[in-house]
């Protein structure tokens, strides 16, 4: 299990490395960011030129790239326009946004798994195709119609919860985004979870365990549940980097500042230091997630073991 | 009406998703005690944007960073918020003789919030630091009238400054100090109103990293504290001597991604002032708020410039072209529909806050500007049709909304034309590049372009637009014609002498029409009921000062 572990961990390094890369080259790609600090006024070539040299600028794309990783690994990771370093951009934001993410995977595991467990154990019934029917209401309607409408709802027409979130953005006023969040990955895993459950009702094992006589509950949580969980645990997993990354849509609507809201404004004002620095962080997440997800299965399932 | 629809749809659409998200509702009602009501001891919450730059005077460009420095600090001369005329705050007289040096006397007893005297070298010194080259201030061309500017910041890139100080300021005593000019400008005075001519205290130059934090002025407001990215507090400074001290508590500023959001924040109460109205809610902003809703005329030109360097507009003909594509162009309907009036139909090249007195006058562009189908296709038959046949007009797509307007220009165009593929626009990503193709010259086909004036003159609008070699003459238009009468303008002896002088080079542009004025922008304002007194000033900045809570 250790030696897995450190394997998998060495096998990060040159995901690392390429995906940065990847990301450095493209956010380049958009183009030069000194001309859009100037406004509708045309640079003028000597400041123009300064900001440039400040910014390594005029070096060719390699020797920017390797400026950079360097910087990376003294814990610089560059400044945004406005002055601030994207680290401390990044403990302001990370806090925001790895919050938001607990609520939206709060809502998915609670909401999500009872919903496909009921509707798994009663295939066929006409709750099972009403729920099955909203799911795929849910999954059909985008994030930013679903957040504006229950932001209008729930923030102006009822006046139950605030239409933004403050700075501080504490959980309570965290709960509406992240079920606006959660939403569509809700839909899947109560879909995943039906399925999983509907599979394995008919298993032998399972027949076993009510031939035994246990009781319902220990039958659905320790027998079914568990083996039933595997393909939901790998969903949940890889969803957290996606709901991380993926939240510039939600926090924009209710004007969370996290990790969505400094990518939005850093690909605006393509301050290349602020995204590669943010997209690198989240890579990492999602390579640390995937990893645990696959440490998962062996608690999940005895038979899988790793060497 | 739109409200009603809004609510319709709202109900339509989400009566299926809250019936799945039941369960979740419950806690989601656990959330409603986090709304506070009330405006808290006076302050006026209002939205703002994250500004892009450090707030340093000379920095700072953008209108959102340019509100805090408005409100921390005052210059020689103040914009007044009415008429925008300028009038001496700081500045007991500026006088001159030859409309080339001018003599600055400054009022006693200002003071910085941390109770530095302001005094000549208040400005001095902060000119000399944003004009010098190594502190790359966005803004240093503004003081490049200034004598000694060209040794302080050289324009080549690459080469050093030979001086750090500009030679044409010379202090005379603290309350006295001297500009010289490289050249004649007679309305240099009335610019001194602009943010990159604050002046600085010694804290700036002492610990600027600590200053940039928490900026330090001598207007009516103080920053208490600041959040980079989320929010700012300013509270009212007691130990503001000026003319105009802050009518309430404070101002608490908080940035917002997006503009619908500060929108339905308003509308819940949550918020007291939004200044930046989204279009997709200019349909229903009246009926939501009434006599709160703000819209007045704002320094503020839309044109389509054109690519004069290009050989497809270089041609002497291309100007008939340029004049019946303007002529082409419907504004009336455009401003009415996709606008809600927001936005009045341009018949010149300035604005109307500059007042007839400063120089906007309207209809001096005549026919050229004005809606004429026939006359557009004869003109563009005359001029040898457009070039290639078709013409595309490129506008960012990141943000402004530029794409619903770009594409009813192009319908214009095509209806008068009675051709579908004569214009369609083009979708640049993002502002950066955008701005990158139209500085490297990369564009051959028309453009957007938006002018917001720096300060309310006449000259603000023509000359760093339409000079030969201008900073920001995008469409690179050279005419003798128009950069003699500008010169001659900046030579005169009188306001008014140099007023004329510009309109006369004004009406060079209808000859050779380098871009096709649109419409000038209104700025437009939203405020809970909790304010009162609140207005725009010419710039479309709330005037927060003078706003009272209730």
């Amino acid at each position: 299990m250790g030696r897995y572990v450190i394997r998998r961990l060495l096998q990060m390094i040159p995901v690392f490395i390429g995906s940065t890369f990847l990301i450095f080259f493209m956010v380049y790609a958009l183009g030069d960011p000194v001309a859009a600090l100037f406004g509708d006024r045309a640079p003028d070539p000597a400041t123009a030129a300064q900001i440039r040299a400040e910014l390594h600028l005029n070096d060719p794309l390699w020797k920017q790239y390797l400026i950079y990783m360097k910087n990376i690994f003294t814990g610089d990771f560059g400044t945004a326009f406005n002055g601030e370093s994207v680290v401390s951009l990044m403990r302001s934001a990370f806090p925001v946004t790895i919050r938001l993410t607990i609520v939206a995977i709060l809502f998915e595991i609670i909401i999500g798994i009872s919903l496909g467990v009921l509707t798994g154990m009663r295939r066929g019934k006409p709750d099972d195709t009403g729920v099955l029917l909203l799911t795929l209401v849910v999954i059909s309607v985008p994030t930013f119609v679903t957040g504006y409408v229950l932001q209008y709802l729930f923030g102006v027409q009822w006046g139950w919860v605030s239409p933004s979130v403050s700075p501080e953005a504490p959980f309570n006023e965290l709960i509406l985004p992240g079920l606006v969040l959660a939403l569509v990955s809700l839909a899947y895993v109560t879909r995943l979870t039906r399925t999983s459950i509907a599979e394995n009702t008919r298993a032998d094992y399972l027949r076993t365990a009510v031939a035994k006589g246990l009781p319902r509950h220990r039958i659905i949580i320790r027998h079914l549940l568990r083996n039933s969980l595997i393909p939901v645990v790998t969903f949940i997993g890889t969803d957290v980097g996606f709901l991380m990354g993926g939240a510039i849509v939600t926090e924009r609507i209710f004007n969370i500042h996290g990790v969505g809201y400094q990518l939005y404004q850093g690909i605006l004002r393509n301050n290349a230091p602020t995204v590669v620095g943010f997209v690198t962080i989240l890579v990492l997440v999602f390579l640390l997630a995937n990893l645990l997800v696959d440490l998962l299965y062996a608690v999940l399932d005895p038979r899988i073991r790793y060497a | 009406m739109r409200g009603a629809t809004r609510v319709k749809l709202a109900v339509g659409v989400t009566a299926v998703a809250l019936t799945a998200a039941a369960c979740g509702s419950s806690s989601d009602s656990g959330g409603s005690s986090s709304s506070t009501g009330g405006s808290g001891g006076g302050i006026v919450r209002a939205s703002w944007g994250d500004p892009q730059n450090p707030l340093e005077p000379a920095n700072t460009n953008e209108v959102q960073g340019g509100k805090v420095l408005d409100m921390i600090f005052r210059g020689l001369k103040q914009y007044n918020p009415k008429t925008a005329q300028a009038q001496n705050m700081i500045a007991q007289s500026i006088t001159s003789s030859d409309s080339q040096n001018f003599d600055i006397k400054l009022k006693t007893g200002w003071t910085f919030s941390n109770g530095e005297p302001v005094n000549a070298d208040s400005f001095i010194n902060a000119w000399n630091y944003d004009t010098q080259l190594k502190n790359a201030q966005l803004n240093a061309s503004f003081f490049s009238y200034i004598d000694g500017y060209d040794k302080v910041h050289p324009d080549t890139p690459g080469a050093k400054a030979s001086a750090t100080t500009l030679s044409g300021l010379t202090k005379v005593s603290d309350t006295e100090f001297k500009v010289k000019l490289n050249q004649k400008f007679a309305l240099f005075p009335d610019t001194l109103g602009y943010a990159a001519f604050y002046p600085l205290p010694q804290a700036f130059f002492t610990n600027r990293q600590a200053w940039l934090a928490k900026p330090i002025g001598n207007g009516p407001y103080e920053i208490s504290s600041y959040t980079k990215g989320s929010k700012m507090d300013l509270q009212k400074w007691d130990g503001y001597k000026g003319p105009d001290p802050a009518q309430n508590g404070g101002v608490e500023l908080r940035v917002y991604t997006d503009n619908n959001t500060a929108y339905t924040d308003l509308q819940a109460g949550n918020i007291d002032l939004v200044d930046d109205i989204p279009v997709t809610q200019l349909r229903n902003v009246k009926s939501d708020l009434g006599n709160r809703y703000i819209n007045v005329p704002a320094g503020i030109i839309q044109t389509i410039s054109f690519p004069l360097y290009s050989s497809r507009w270089s041609s002497a003909n291309s100007a008939k072209v340029r004049q019946g594509l303007s002529m082409a162009i419907n504004r009336k309907e455009i401003t009415d529909q996709i606008f809600q009036q927001t936005r009045t139909p341009a018949s010149d090249w300035t604005s109307p806050v500059l007042g007839s007195a400063g120089g906007f006058k309207e209809g001096l562009c005549g026919e050229e500007c004005t809606f004429n189908a026939d006359k557009a296709k004869q003109l563009i038959a005359e001029g040898g049709g457009l070039p290639g046949g078709k013409i595309t007009i490129s506008y960012n797509a990141d943000t402004g909304s530029h794409k619903e307007w770009v594409d009813a220009v192009c319908n214009s165009i095509n209806n008068a034309l009675g051709n579908n593929t004569a214009c369609v626009g083009a979708p640049v990503g993002t502002f950066a590049d955008f701005r990158n193709r139209i500085t490297s010259k990369q564009l051959d086909n028309p453009f957007r372009a938006g002018w917001q004036m720096d300060y309310p003159l006449i000259q603000d609008f023509l000359q760093p637009q339409y000079f030969t070699g201008a900073s920001s003459n995008d469409s690179h238009y050279s005419n003798a014609n128009f950069d003699k009468l500008v010169n001659e303008a900046n030579a005169a002896s009188s306001t008014s002498d140099s007023v004329s002088k510009f309109q006369d080079a004004e009406k060079q542009l209808v000859i050779d029409m380098p871009a096709i004025p649109l419409w000038y922008q209104n700025g437009s304002a939203g405020y809970s009921s909790n304010l009162s007194n609140v207005a725009l000033n010419p710039f479309s900045v709330p005037v927060y000062n003078e706003i009272k809570v209730k």
